[in-house]
């Protein structure tokens, strides 16, 4: 397995967390999420419906823009991948930048429709591929969404885990902070620990990431790597080899 | 109803500084390109951009950052603003690092929901979600109320966009001037919202959309649309250039302000915006 792409382990990863959901949305500038969502509705025989924004032939939406959120709104969407320049321990993201708002150190492109899907889509999926202590911090410079809410607001929704290119968090939404779920092969908790810079809850034993079987990578690198190419060319190229 | 000008230069002629002007997300081959970039040669200033609801696509975030790296823009009022895969927006992000241009962060559903309100002249929509977010903390045009038939139900209002003018392009017009934009509902929503439309389209056909009902189905009415010019490609990121290869030059040549300069130097920009 030596030739497994981190990529692809982190498809893999996505596409275990999304088992038995119905409906799954994917948002802009999601190649990953999008690669592990389609591997999921693989999986399912047909049955996980996946609708990829930014791409018209992968959406069945006829009402614009906006029949994404107000399907999500009455609770049509189960599962949708968010992340962020900065994520903190109690799952705040920040898609704007940072230092003092607006005179950003960083600016970002936004908060896109996180302050909204955060808050009503139940599985969130915060994904991360530099996991390092500028991105994973304590506190957001930004809250563009939160991570959770106080009694009285609207909040269905919520994140279930933060997946990065080290490790699978899960999110406690009770305690409001993340716990050590897996790391991934060639990583130690230690490292793990070295590179988050906020704390979360760890187990004694942490297991490692598993990686996929040669079933599921023959459907990854098959007619999943096919569907992500016509959506993410430039991704799909660089991952499965695919033609643009 | 819609006059058809004959040029894109004579649609340019139709906008005016401090105008607020709304373009869609970029996702069909949508954005007007070709009126972009006649902005961008021309001299106005001061614009004022609302983006349905994010300009995050390689060529709509071009059109952005090309606004913005050229001085036409105050303030752009957005949900997101990126070249899509190709990564960040770098004059747009210069600019805000510069303190150059005001930013006036949305989320995607909050704009749709403000232009959708606008579309029907009401003051405000509402909206769940939000609460919590800094993004509440900067707006004068959002404020949490109580649901008026639940008290204790908080929701956030959004006050109603209503833009000068909506900029668009689409795949043609019928010889009465609708524009026949298939599935592409958000181009309705910002026609519903904006005071006037300027449209570019790739041919004028010689029909009329209500006589087939498949099509007039997929129909931006005459009744929104002012002005219109028949652009070929105008879509396109450069004329005549495959966009995402297009798309990633410009993004390699505008990470600074001279080679943004001398992209639009190498494109005939610069040199007509000082002979005018």
């Amino acid at each position: 397995m030596s030739d497994l792409r981190e990529e692809e382990l982190r498809a893999c990863v996505i596409a275990g967390l999304l088992d038995g959901v119905g409906q799954v949305a994917v948002g802009m500038a999601s190649p990953v999420p999008a690669t592990g969502a389609l591997l999921a509705r693989e999986r399912s025989g047909g049955a996980m419906r996946v609708s990829i924004l930014g791409n018209a032939a992968a959406s069945p939406w006829t009402n614009g823009g906006a029949e994404l959120f107000d399907y999500a709104g009455r609770g049509g969407i189960d599962a949708f991948f968010l992340s962020g320049g900065q994520i903190d321990g109690a799952g705040n993201i920040n898609l704007v930048g940072v230092g003092d708002y607006p005179e950003a150190r960083a600016r970002w492109s936004g908060s896109f429709g996180s302050a909204y899907l955060y808050f009503v889509v139940p599985r969130i999926i915060l994904f991360r591929w530099e996991h390092s202590r500028r991105t994973l911090v304590e506190t957001v410079d930004f809250i563009s969404a939160p991570g959770s809410s106080e009694p009285g607001v609207y909040r269905p929704g919520g994140p279930v885990a933060l997946v990065t290119n080290l490790c699978r968090f899960d999110f406690l939404r009770e305690a409001g902070r993340f716990r050590l779920a897996s790391v991934h092969p060639g990583h130690t908790v230690e490292e793990v620990r070295d590179l988050t810079g906020f704390g979360f809850d760890c187990p004694e034993v942490v297991p490692e990431t598993p990686v996929p079987d040669a079933e599921t990578l023959t459907l990854l690198r098959g007619p999943v790597a096919e569907r992500v190419g016509e959506i993410y060319p430039v991704f799909a190229r660089e991952v499965f080899g695919q033609a643009v | 109803m819609t006059r058809i000008l004959g040029s894109v230069a004579a649609l340019e002629g139709e906008l005016s500084s401090g105008a607020s002007v709304i373009l869609n997300k970029g996702e069909a081959p949508d954005t007007p390109m070709a009126l972009i970039r006649e902005i961008v040669a021309r001299g106005l200033r001061d614009l004022h951009v609302v983006t349905l609801p994010a300009c995050a696509a390689p060529v709509s975030g071009m059109a952005v950052d090309l606004l913005v790296g050229a001085g036409r823009v105050a303030t752009i009022e957005t949900s997101g603003v990126s070249l899509g895969e190709l990564g960040a927006a770098p004059r747009f992000t210069a600019a805000v690092k510069a303190g150059a241009i005001r930013v006036i962060d949305g989320t995607c559903p909050a704009i749709y929901a403000a232009v959708q309100a606008g579309g029907k002249s009401q003051p405000f929509a509402t909206l769940r979600g939000i609460i919590g977010s800094d993004l509440l903390a900067h707006r004068d045009d959002w404020a949490v109320i109580d649901n008026p038939f639940e008290p204790g139900d908080r929701v956030v209002a959004l006050k109603a966009i209503n833009p000068d003018f909506a900029l668009l392009h689409a795949p043609f017009a019928d010889r009465h001037g609708n524009l026949w934009i298939g599935r592409n509902r958000d181009q309705l929503y910002v026609a519903h919202a904006a005071r006037r439309v300027l449209a570019t389209v790739e041919e004028v056909r010689d029909i009329d959309l209500y006589d087939d009902p498949a099509l007039i189905a997929g129909t931006l009415p005459n009744l929104y649309v002012d002005a219109l010019a028949v652009a070929p490609g105008g879509a396109r990121a450069v004329p005549g250039q495959e966009d995402i290869a297009a798309v990633r030059a410009y993004r390699d040549a505008a990470g600074t302000e001279d080679g943004f300069a001398a992209w639009l130097d190498a494109q005939g920009l610069v040199s007509r915006s000082a002979a005018e």
